[in-house]
């Protein structure tokens, strides 16, 4: 059926564009037959048919032309806003006194609710704390030990081999705290989400006092624009003077969401300071074995580049050399 | 010419000379290089980095 309507179509088709043919011929040849076929029903059918053809591009374009996005603008997530992070720039290592007060931001405010299940305490020496800082707060943990010679598991403090403890006992526990909403562990965080720490920024900081009028806010979820869906089970945390610095920055929220996102992307990529340091050496010789060798190719082919062939004809030869 | 000589008799004329100015080039390039990045990383990132503000933290010494 479809196949027959499909060949009735195509002979329609044929028949209209025999008839158009036609008419260019009559058009033509009434160019030559001047004022045979009146200007003015040409005129007509030119503007006709540019109509048609504007209109069913428009119209292809309409139903074709625009990307398809399964989500809905809400349900993407706001853009979060391109801020110019220092340490992101490629001759910046972190900023260690902002890595400072970005532990201590997660200690004191996340630490209730996120782990940091990949971060031990030995890495935090020499980067954020002193030896005995590290130690002394890995002692503040009990950890278990090997079985002894009954079998049985003992406590012992922590030491700096050991991990930052989970704030639950798993995820079901967490979950449960949490009104079934499970806080991911921030660990490796800034490298999985999109937009990263300018997406974390701005999760922390874009909560405004009142979800919007008509904005949909499902039971036990709190508004932000920038979290995919718009209802993110995370209350906000940040308020102005939360925590007390050490070294007396103003504990503003956004300086907290600031130093803590920081402090997660070291988390995320402790190995940045040195990896960025070893990248500037590299691309540096790199660049002077590149122009080495550009100069030594052209060394070697100068005289081929320069040379010139030509043609030399053999003396009082003549012209018909054919014998 | 004459001047290249010298330097050809210390260095190229026999396989281990050669070896030995490869191997202890490289040693000698490797080492002033790496410090004088190095120092030069350490002016870009000045009071960025850990052993900038250790001192205001570590106890004793
Ligand atoms: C009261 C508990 C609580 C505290 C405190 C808390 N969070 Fe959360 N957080 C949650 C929960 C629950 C979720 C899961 C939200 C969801 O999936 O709807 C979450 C999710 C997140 C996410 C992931 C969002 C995403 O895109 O999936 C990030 C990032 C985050 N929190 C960062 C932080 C930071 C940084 C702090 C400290 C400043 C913090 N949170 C403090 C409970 C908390």
């Amino acid at each position: 059926m479809l196949a027959r309507s499909g060949l009735r179509s195509t002979r329609i088709l044929n028949g209209a564009r025999n008839g158009a043919t036609a008419f260019t011929k009559r058009s033509i040849s009434s160019n030559s037959r001047a004022s045979t076929e009146s200007p003015m029903k040409l005129n007509v059918t030119v503007a006709a048919s540019t109509a048609l053809a504007i209109g069913s591009v428009a119209w292809y374009y309409h139903l074709y032309g625009s990307t398809a996005h399964a989500m809905t603008p809400a349900e993407e997530g706001l853009h979060p806003t391109a801020y110019p992070w220092v340490h992101q720039q490629w001759l910046k290592t972190f900023d260690h006194q902002t890595l400072r007060r970005g532990f201590q931001v997660y200690r004191e405010v996340c630490a209730a609710c996120h782990s940091l299940s990949r971060v031990p305490y030995r890495t935090l020496v020499g980067t954020i704390l002193t030896v005995d800082e590290a130690k002394e707060l890995a002692e503040e943990n009990e950890y278990d030990t090997e079985p002894n010679d009954e079998g049985e598991i003992e406590k012992r403090p922590g030491k700096l081999s050991d991990y930052i403890p989970a704030p639950y006992k798993n995820d079901e526990a967490a979950r449960a705290a949490n009104n079934g909403a499970l806080p991911p562990d921030l660990s490796l965080i800034v490298k999985g989400r999109h937009g990263g720490c300018d997406y974390i920024f701005s999760l922390l900081t874009g909560y405004p006092e009142e979800p919007p009028a008509g904005a949909q806010v499902g039971a036990g979820l709190n508004f932000n624009p920038y979290f995919p869906g718009t209802g993110i089970a995370m209350a906000r945390v940040l308020y102005d003077g939360l925590v007390e610095y050490e070294d007396e920055t103003p504990a503003s929220a956004s300086q907290m969401a600031k130093d803590v996102t920081e402090f997660l992307n070291w988390a995320a990529e402790p190995e940045m300071d040195d990896r960025k340091r070893m990248g500037v050496k590299v691309l540096t010789v790199t660049a002077v074995l590149f122009a080495l060798s550009v100069w030594v190719k052209r060394y070697k082919w100068a005289t081929l580049k320069s040379r010139k062939i030509v043609y030399d004809p053999p003396k009082g030869a003549s012209n018909n050399v054919r014998s | 010419m004459a001047a290249a000589r010298p330097f050809y008799n210390a260095l190229f004329r026999r396989n281990w000379q050669m070896l030995g100015a490869v191997f202890g080039g490289a040693f000698a390039f490797e080492m002033v290089y790496d410090t004088s990045m190095n120092k030069l990383w350490d002016n870009l990132n000045r009071g960025r980095q850990w052993k900038d503000i250790r001192s205001k933290y570590v106890e004793e010494e």
